[in-house]
């Protein structure tokens, strides 16, 4: 199974690599930008990075549950999207901002 | 129907007063008066009849079995105590319940007069009813316990009726005095019933006999702290200061305090409990003497007051002190003799005063008084057989009384004790005259007014609480009159039992006529005695009272002295303020309350209390109170923060995660 459709040279370290290194853009991004539509796009590049993990562990462990928890990180996520967003355009309406160091009115 | 089955239903003696308290408190309004005053009346009269019914169905028996525990239902259960509601009918309980209710009855009557157009009228019967009948519980009581029930309740009527006049701040803050001064003598009280308990395992009386059981230390604890729990009640000093300032209640409910229902109580107590007494002679001398040095304060005092109920009232404290020498000497039936002749002569005394205070449209300072008997003779006539009485004449029955008191403190061998009352003995006698002549004889005094002001400018002693207006009130008021038939009966009828009364216990043992002594069939100190020292003691007593009456009369013969002031006052001079002021023992009270106990009270109150408990729960309070404001700061509201912390938190757990699986 594993000689699907990849080289043989190219093991699942390489998309582990590549999922950690898309996680920590998105982590980083999240906490340093405040622009509230990047750090959505932020959050959804942790969401793929951990997805790509799933699928490159489903893969490499021959184990199709990985796989299985994928679709659900997509309904989870594209739940979010629809509320996240939701909020975000709300917020604008008000504020004519989308600035997340302009909302603070949890503020203890 | 046998006498026993008539004495199980004992309950009815202290139920009807009871029944009519509550009748009369629901409904007594709308009864009105002077319905609501004959119902009273009524209660108390056939409360009367069952006693005298159970005095003879009790005499039927034989007199080994002559104690009777009636029927009754568990009051109090818990683990090993049991207290039963149970009434005790026995000699001693017997004739308590005959005096108390006789006596009641008449003051009763008395009320319905002087009570006329008082506004409570209702609610002053209802309190009464109430009075007699928590007296009767205290006296029928088969434990301890039940005692005290019928002792609260006597302490709860005499302040409900001392500030019967509640609008009176002194009749209020009197009856708050009597209340709290009560609540000192009930904590003695309250611990020997502890230690009883303890010791012996139950407080009904049926156990009294296991005081022989007991070590000699337990035993004397035992009678002594029942001794001030008999302090309190009886007026004993230091705990009498209330029983003077009592008199701002009605002049009835005086009467009915000092001659029946309350302050006979603590006399009661001890004879009740007296097998603790028999076991603990060391206890029985303090009772003695505190009895004698009583007697002699109280009728020091007596000698200059100038209220004619503060004298009696002293003089009735003075009296229960006799009660109690014979008590502390063991001359137990003595002190009932005494009690009850007390209770005869006292009632006397103050509805005769009553009658006085009334006629002169509440006039109540001697000085302001004289040349009564011509006004009220009735209330006169009786007022003297009073006064003969309580100075021991022959043959009024006070005379038997102290003379069998001093009797027996002399055959006992306390020499200095019967020294001390025979001291009070002539004191009596002379404060009594001086009552008498200011009062019923000499020269018009209330006719007046220009003598009255310069004997109190002169004086300078005249109550705080009479003002200026009273007096030209009573001056220019109308003439003395006699007191309508309500009051007067009574006066009558207690005038003939302070004459008779001596033969309940005439002390001539071999014709049997100590009558009350073999009756109450209580121990007694088996000292020698001899027929002729006694009647030599008797002669000596008379003596002493003829002595007291006639330097009475030698000095009040013409009443007050020309200028208005009082010989006795000026003779003693300085002293006599010492006296006017009782020894100061009040104000040494009130001056320990308001200086040490008021200090303590407020470093309880401040120091403990303020900075210690609530200190610690604000503290409490306080802590996360600031906590929460410094922790409230990491809530900026900013969700990029929340997401560092996220982001850390992770971090941290991953950390911990790894290491742990490394190691």
């Amino acid at each position: 199974m594993s000689a699907l459709a990849y080289p043989d040279h190219i093991t699942a370290t390489y998309y582990l690599v590549l999922a950690a290194i898309l996680f920590t853009i998105g982590a980083v991004g999240l906490l340093v930008r405040k622009n509230t539509l990047v750090m959505f796009m932020c959050i959804e590049l942790m969401l793929n990075a951990a997805n790509l993990t799933f699928v490159s562990y489903a893969n490499a462990l021959n184990d199709i549950s990985g796989q299985v928890i994928v679709f659900f990180t997509l309904v989870v996520a594209a739940a979010e999207v629809a509320v996240g967003l939701a909020i975000i355009i709300a917020i604008f309406r008000r504020r004519q901002s989308v600035n997340a160091d302009d909302v603070d009115l949890l503020k203890g | 129907m046998s006498a026993r089955n008539l004495l199980d239903v004992a309950w009815v003696i202290p139920a009807f007063p009871a029944l009519g308290a509550v009748v009369l408190l629901l409904v007594g309004k709308r009864i009105g008066e002077p319905k609501a005053g004959w119902l009273g009346t009524t209660m108390i009269f056939l409360s009367f009849v069952a006693s005298v019914i159970a005095f003879f169905a009790l005499r039927s028996l034989s007199p080994d079995a002559r104690s009777n525990v009636s029927q009754g239902f568990t009051w109090i259960q818990a683990g090993t105590f049991r207290v039963d509601l149970r009434f005790l009918v026995d000699p001693l309980s017997s004739t308590m319940t005959l005096f108390v209710t006789g006596v009641g009855t008449l003051i009763h009557l008395y009320s319905i007069g002087y009570m006329h157009d008082d506004e409570r009228f209702s609610r002053f019967f209802a309190y009464m009813n109430l009075f007699a009948a928590s007296m009767l519980v205290l006296v029928l009581a088969s434990s301890f316990l039940m005692t005290y029930l019928g002792w609260e309740g006597v302490a709860l009527c005499s302040y409900l009726l001392v500030s019967f006049w509640f609008e009176r701040n002194s009749a209020a803050v009197a009856g708050k005095k009597a209340f709290v001064t009560n609540r000192v003598g009930d904590l003695g009280f309250l611990i020997a019933m502890f230690l009883i308990f303890q010791k012996v395992g139950t407080l009904n009386y049926s156990a009294l006999g296991a005081a022989a059981r007991l070590p000699h230390s337990t035993v004397t604890a035992i009678a002594l702290l029942l001794f001030v729990g008999a302090m309190g009640k009886s007026a004993q000093v230091p705990l009498h200061i209330w029983l003077p300032d009592a008199m701002e209640g009605p002049t009835p409910v005086s009467a009915l305090i000092h001659a029946a229902t309350m302050v006979t109580a603590g006399v009661f107590l001890l004879v009740r409990a007296h097998t603790y007494f028999d076991f603990a002679p060391h206890a029985g001398t303090v009772v003695a003497w505190v009895g004698a040095i009583t007697a002699l304060y109280a009728a020091s005092v007596a000698l200059v007051q100038d209220d004619i109920k503060r004298v009696l009232a002293y003089s009735t404290i003075s009296q229960l002190g006799y009660m109690f020498l014979a008590v502390g000497v063991g001359a137990y039936s003595a002190g009932i003799f005494h009690m009850i002749t007390h209770a005869f002569f006292k009632a006397l005394l103050f509805l005769g005063a009553g009658s006085v205070i009334h006629g002169m449209h509440d006039e109540q300072d001697m000085r302001r008084m004289g040349g009564l008997r011509k006004y009220m003779p009735i209330t006169a006539g009786t007022f003297i057989v009073g006064w003969l009485a309580i100075s021991g004449i022959i043959p009024f029955a006070g005379f038997w009384s102290k003379d069998e008191i001093l009797a027996k403190a002399w055959f006992s061998h306390n020499y200095a004790l019967w020294s001390v009352g025979a001291a009070a003995a002539v004191m009596t006698a002379f404060y009594m005259t001086r009552q008498v002549w200011l009062v019923f004889y000499g020269p018009e005094r209330w006719r007046d007014d220009a003598a009255l002001v310069r004997a109190n400018v002169v004086q300078g002693t005249g109550d705080a609480h009479e003002g200026d207006d009273v007096r030209v009130q009573s001056a220019s008021g109308p003439e003395p009159h006699e007191s309508p038939w309500t009051m007067y009966v009574p006066l009558l009828g207690l005038a003939a039992l302070a004459f008779f009364g001596g033969i309940l216990d005439l002390p001539f043992t071999n014709a049997k006529l100590n009558v009350l002594d073999r009756w109450l069939d209580l121990p007694e100190s088996h000292a020698a005695s001899s027929f002729g020292l006694g009647l030599l003691l008797s002669t000596v007593a008379l003596i002493i009272g003829l002595i007291g009456i006639v330097w009475g009369v030698r000095v009040y013969q013409n009443g007050l002295r020309g200028d208005g002031t009082d010989s006795t006052v000026e003779r003693l001079g300085g002293f006599a303020r010492v006296l006017q002021n009782a020894w100061y023992i009040d104000y040494g009270v009130s001056r320990v309350v308001s200086g040490p106990i008021t200090a303590f009270a407020r470093f309880l109150s401040e120091g403990v209390d303020g900075a210690g408990i609530d200190g610690a729960v604000n503290g409490i309070a306080t802590a996360a109170r600031e906590g929460g404001g410094a922790l409230r700061r990491l809530q900026t509201g900013l969700v990029r923060n929340y997401a560092l912390g996220i982001a850390f938190g992770t971090v941290a757990l991953l950390v911990y995660v790894a290491t742990r699986v490394t190691f």
